[in-house]
């Protein structure tokens, strides 16, 4: 693939018209970065560009020293020869899509993406193309994700019958972004306090700061220990589960909020009490829809389960391609 | 049916046992009768036969949805499951049939949907689709493909009646066994007090089933309070005579009437009425020992078996319990009591039908010395019995303990991999394992249990990242690890390409400190099979 605005290199996805890397997994001197999650936000480069609405959750990641330039959503702006603008994903506070502009042609890499609504971040932009880039995290047909609002009110009923049995409720979730929006969806349907593992504090802080409107909040950390949780909702990531730090929840129902809860299966095979299917990902008639709206006359497809989607895309007529970029394998946390 | 699919989510929500009862039994208060005697059918594990094939439901899925097959097949490996597999790709239909009973679906629609013609039958399934919410979808796909696997055991059912009806568990598991017919008034038979006038005439009692002894045999106190017997392999029943009629049934609470006829003929045999437990044997009249287990195979699918069969293939009862003589029920009666008039009662009637013989032994000592004789005696080890003890139901621990051997062990390389179902649906966990006749690899085992979560989770996407070869939902992986596999037997059997058959095969463990040419070869087995 010798592409002037696209190649896959070992350190990531490599734009050799403007010398600079999307994502870098390893230092690089010039990083465009579409999103605050560990897994594509990595410090140790020269000098970042990033959409301004995630700044702060920027600096959290790549650290207070990092040099980094913020840009609105639309604005352009030169790397080398190609001419650069962020656009909105969707995803979580401040994700960008990155659109590069070069000797008439335009590539748009989408980083993660999805197009349900979400109180937390600005909805994505269809952006016109020629070449587009998605991601394909959630690429089957069984992955439709229901509406919000249903999920939200079967997360109240749960919480409900937690108070009711007399018993906290815990509710794993990424805790970037997930949480947020869990907290965010909350707001309008209850002015409950909502506690908080501490590695979500300072996330929720910067999307407070950011001006995102979310349900009352409290450290688990500041209550008396043998503090009694019962019919309390508490919000932990994932890691947490099976910790000591869940001791002090004696008896609790345990919930997971995540698009890989769609399958009876995986709600099974997790353990958990309860299954809530809420992602920061496109679901499948998003990742379809995404790629029609781009108008473009290629697709790269990258991570998750790739080969199906491109296989689908080909029957529609599409010319899809597979874009193989290394990222952590983790794909439980942006599930 | 919306009822029932909201019952169904909440079983499937839960792990508790206690609030799966409870959702049972609230689920009986709620529901019409009629419904929750069907409910109470299928939830126990029973299902309406050949509705439709798994080829018809995908044709429907297809039509319905204008999905490629091969997309509906990679979404189908990925869940697992073809009734929820066609409920999550189903655009959203529009619950008009929502309220429809689960009666009327199980005695109506369904028997009506598989007296169609297959294209008549694809339309039906799509028409009934677009009228259900997808949680009714999925539990109709359920109903139709015959397996809910919920983790709802007929016993749990059973406790959940009894939690209903405020009547013993003992009496309506009684009631239940044998066949039980799912409608309202049978469902509400269930439940009235026990009468003088019960009958019960044609049912087995409920099983008693025996634990694994999991600590040291001394620990049981003493040996003189315990009857010691081999335990058999073959096929546990009760062989029941009431009023000179004579009835055969398995521990799956299946008739076996008929199949076979030299047990039923020594029933017939017998001086007076009576209910026996024990076990039906192949046997080697000679040897005076059990046969392998593959050669009462033969025998167990043949409802009208023939004279030569018969001949060779022959089987006996090996009786070791009374639980019902001359119409009283003796189960409360201690074992030493009841296996005296067993012994009385069975004495010289028929070769077919033998008192399974005490293993006697003075102490711990000389019985662990006799353990060790179980594998010349092709029996799987010994059984103790504590000769106070009543006849109970069910599994209930403390007075019969299975005291098996250990196993036999053989390093094998996995060879081929494919996916599991319920709570492992879309991963790789059904496994074939193979040993080397000369320098090939040649299959001898499935095993789908004994790793944890996290090593199928590894092995599973080595799997799919090493795979050579796709065979449908299997795929052929490299050589290249090795498991130490435990197992009951190993016999010889034309059926297998291997030409040996491995019983209860199991993973013990990962063996990464191993290579495939340190696997196993098959000579060996062969040599154990003969042996």
């Amino acid at each position: 693939m010798s592409d002037p605005l696209l190649q896959p290199r070992p350190e990531g996805l490599y734009c050799p018209a403007g010398e600079f890397f999307i994502d870098p997994m390893l230092p690089v001197a010039r990083a465009v970065v579409t999103h605050a999650h560990g897994d594509h936000a990595r410090s140790g480069s020269g000098r970042y560009q990033v959409a301004a609405a995630g700044i702060g959750l920027m600096r959290e990641r790549l650290g207070q020293d990092a040099l980094i330039d913020a840009h609105d959503y639309g604005e352009t702006f030169r790397m080398g020869e190609v001419e650069v603008s962020l656009h909105p994903a969707g995803h979580v506070l401040g994700s960008a899509q990155v659109r590069m502009a070069y000797d008439g042609r335009v590539v748009v890499v989408s980083g993660d993406y999805k197009r349900d609504p979400d109180p937390t971040c600005v909805p994505f932009e269809p952006v016109p193309c020629d070449v587009f880039v998605t991601e394909s995290t959630f690429g089957l047909p069984v992955y439709r994700w229901p509406p919000m609002a249903q999920v939200i009110d079967e997360l109240l009923a749960w919480w409900d019958d937690c108070a009711q049995k007399q018993i906290p409720g815990v509710l794993f979730c990424y805790a970037l972004g997930k949480a947020q929006r869990i907290l965010a969806e909350l707001a309008p349907r209850t002015e409950r306090t909502v506690h908080l593992h501490g590695a979500m504090l300072r996330l929720v802080e910067s999307y407070r700061e950011a001006g995102v409107r979310m349900v009352p909040t409290e450290p688990v950390s500041d209550s008396a220990r043998g503090r009694d949780f019962a019919g309390e909702l508490i919000l932990a990531p994932p890691s947490a589960a099976g910790s000591p730090w869940m001791k002090r929840f004696s008896k609790a129902s345990t919930g997971f909020a995540s698009g890989w809860m769609q399958i009876r299966g995986n709600r099974r095979r997790r353990g958990y009490d309860r299954g809530f299917v809420v992602s920061d990902h496109a679901d499948w008639p998003g990742l379809i829809r995404s790629v029609e709206d781009s108008r473009a006359s290629r697709i790269y497809v990258t991570h998750g389960d790739g080969d199906t989607l491109i296989r689908h895309l080909r029957d529609l007529g599409h010319d899809a391609q597979s874009l193989r970029v290394l990222r952590s394998t983790d794909n439980e946390s942006g599930g | 049916m919306h009822r029932f699919a909201a019952l169904y989510a909440e079983l499937d929500r839960t792990a508790s046992t206690l609030a799966k009862r409870e959702a049972i039994a609230g689920y009986l208060r709620d529901a019409p009768a009629g419904d929750a005697a069907w409910a109470v059918y299928v939830l126990g594990g029973g299902k309406l036969r050949r509705l439709a094939t798994s080829t018809e439901l995908r044709q429907a899925l297809a039509a319905s949805t204008g999905y490629a097959d091969w997309l509906i097949d990679e979404s189908y490996e990925q869940v697992g499951d073809l009734a929820e597999t066609i409920a999550l790709m189903l655009p959203e239909g529009d619950g008009s049939l929502a309220d429809e009973p689960l009666q009327t679906w199980m005695e109506q629609k369904l028997p009506a949907l598989a007296k169609l013609e297959s294209a008549d039958r694809i339309a039906q399934l799509q028409a009934w689709w677009r009228a259900l919410r997808p949680a009714q979808v999925f539990l109709l796909n359920k109903l139709i493909t015959g397996s809910l696997r919920v983790g709802v055991s007929h016993r749990l059912v059973v406790q959940a009646i009894a939690q209903w009806s405020g009547q013993p568990t003992d009496l309506i598991s009684h009631r239940m066994s044998g066949p039980w017919k799912p409608a309202a008034d049978a469902l509400i038979a269930l439940t009235h007090a026990a009468g003088d006038d019960e009958h019960l005439a044609d049912r087995p009692y409920p099983f008693f089933l025996a634990s694994p002894l999991e600590h040291e045999v001394e620990t049981l106190g003493d040996v003189a309070e315990w009857m010691a017997e081999w335990k058999w392999d073959g096929i546990r029943a009760q062989l029941m005579r009431r009023d000179g009629h004579v009835g055969l049934w398995s521990r799956g609470e299946e008739r076996l009437d008929g199949r076979f006829p030299e047990i039923e003929g020594a029933a017939a045999a017998l001086k007076s009425d009576g209910v026996i437990d024990g076990e039906i044997l192949a046997w080697d009249a000679q040897e005076k020992l059990p046969r392998p287990f593959t050669a009462l195979q033969k025998r167990i699918g043949k409802l009208k078996p023939g004279a030569k069969l018969l001949a060779s293939a022959p089987v006996c009862f090996m009786a070791y319990d009374l639980l019902e003589h001359n119409g009283s029920d003796l189960r409360e009666q201690p074992l030493r009591e009841r296996r005296d008039m067993l012994a009385a009662l069975i004495d010289g009637v028929d070769p077919a039908l033998m008192l399974s013989p005490p293993v006697v032994a003075d102490s711990w000592a000389t019985l662990t010395v006799e353990r060790q004789k179980s594998r010349q005696r092709q029996t799987e080890g010994l059984m103790l019995k504590r000769l106070d003890s009543p006849y109970r139901v069910g599994r209930k621990r403390g007075d019969w303990w299975k005291w098996k051997v250990d196993p036999y062990t053989l390093d094998a390389v996995l060879l081929y991999a494919q996916p599991g179902h319920g709570r492992r649906s879309g991963l790789f966990t059904d496994y074939t394992f193979g040993v080397w006749d000369g320098d090939t690899l040649v299959p001898v085992a499935k095993a789908y249990s004994g790793l944890d979560d996290k090593e199928i989770g590894q092995l599973d996407r080595w799997i799919r990242a090493h795979t050579t070869d796709r065979f449908g939902p299997v795929r052929a992986v490299e050589a290249t690890h090795v498991f130490e596999l435990a197992f009951e037997a190993v016999q010889l059997s034309t059926r297998h390409k291997s030409g040996v058959a491995t019983r209860f095969p199991r993973i013990l463990r990962w063996r990464t400190d191993k290579g495939i040419a340190d696997a196993d070869k098959l000579d060996d087995l062969r040599r154990l099979a003969s042996g």
